[in-house]
């Protein structure tokens, strides 16, 4: 492990040290390919945002791809309706590690507007772990790419080898999520406790 | 032995290097997802299909063959007409040779037409 004063040291005389673990992050933050799919008019400002004018190129996350297999980061944008959700969920179970989810506006976040809605999931995060969370509905471009920005600095900070490594670098933990199956009334389970649980709401006198 | 003795040496030399350029990059991922990735394979992420649905019953059916024969049929008639037509224009000079086996070629396509009628292919089902 290199000193952090000889690394500064080292820097005012243009000689720069890396650590293999910050050469992978920053690679890794520069590259993040999309998985390409819409699910509501979230999507048309997804879109917006790796268009010209607001150009995700320039954050190496343009490539927008049509296979889990390929994709390292969903943007579920849109509303997700229970008959949708089971088939999200195996989307990004079919996806490679490591993979990151952003929920892009109201709907993905909490059911937004269509919350009331006996078909509408409030919230994708209640089955799969959601990185980062825009509000908006729909978000701007620029708030999409404020995610991005956001979820670039979260990859930049993971660990490769230490204890507080992110989930798919642990060899126990899972890899693929549970898939709620249509019950009578609702999907089965309602969310997934490993990931997420309802807020106890306890009355204080 | 100076350096320039052999003319192929340097040929070699390439193609282990580009065999190195190929396969150095490979192992290193290999290593590297070895070393710090575990592999977590599941009923999900090895599924053949990538459109979210779950795929239904096998691929390996068989297909419904039926127009095959159907098809067979009409192509073999339709090539009978191209030797029907010079056979009707020349009809009149044609020796009892070339009258007879030209005869006998129209009546083993009508024996297979037989078979494939009383064999059913001819109705759609």
């Amino acid at each position: 492990m290199i000193d952090e004063s000889l690394r500064t040291e080292l820097s005012k005389q243009g000689i720069f040290t890396l650590k293999l673990e910050e050469l992978y992050n920053w690679s890794r933050k520069n590259s993040v390919w999309p998985l390409q799919f819409g699910l509501a008019c979230c999507a048309i400002e997804m879109i917006a945002t790796s268009m010209a004018r607001y150009d995700l190129a320039r954050f190496g996350a343009e490539v927008f791809r049509p296979s889990p297999r390929q994709a390292d980061l969903m943007i579920v944008a849109g509303t997700v309706t229970k008959k949708m959700a089971p088939q999200v969920i195996r989307l990004y179970n079919q996806m490679p590690e490591p993979k990151y989810v952003i929920a892009m506006g109201a709907c993905a976040i909490s059911g937004g507007p269509f919350k009331q809605g006996y078909n509408v999931l409030k919230g994708i995060d209640r089955y799969i772990p959601v990185d980062v969370h825009i509000p908006g509905c729909p978000p701007r471009p620029e708030a999409l790419l404020h995610a991005f920005m956001t979820l670039q600095k979260k990859i930049e900070e993971q660990s490769l080898t230490s204890e507080q490594r992110p989930r798919h670098l642990h060899a126990d933990a899972p890899s693929e999520f549970p898939i709620p199956q249509y019950g009578a009334h609702d999907l089965e389970p309602p969310n997934n406790p490993d990931v997420w649980q309802p807020p106890v709401v306890t009355r204080t006198e | 032995m100076p350096p320039d003795n052999d003319p192929y040496l340097v040929i070699l030399v390439l193609m282990i290097a580009a065999l190195l350029f190929a396969l150095a990059p490979l192992a290193l991922a290999w290593i590297w997802s070895k070393k710090f990735s575990p592999q977590k394979p599941g009923p999900d992420k090895n599924a053949i299909y990538e459109c979210g649905l779950e795929s239904k019953g096998d691929a390996w059916i068989p297909f419904k063959a039926e127009y095959y024969l159907y098809a067979i049929i009409f192509l073999i008639f339709d090539v009978e007409t191209i030797f029907l037509l010079p056979f009707a224009v020349s009809f009149t000079g044609l020796s009892a040779d070339a009258f007879i086996s030209m005869i006998v070629f129209v009546f083993l396509l009508v024996l297979g037409l037989a078979w494939a009628w009383q064999k059913g292919v001819l109705t759609w089902k």
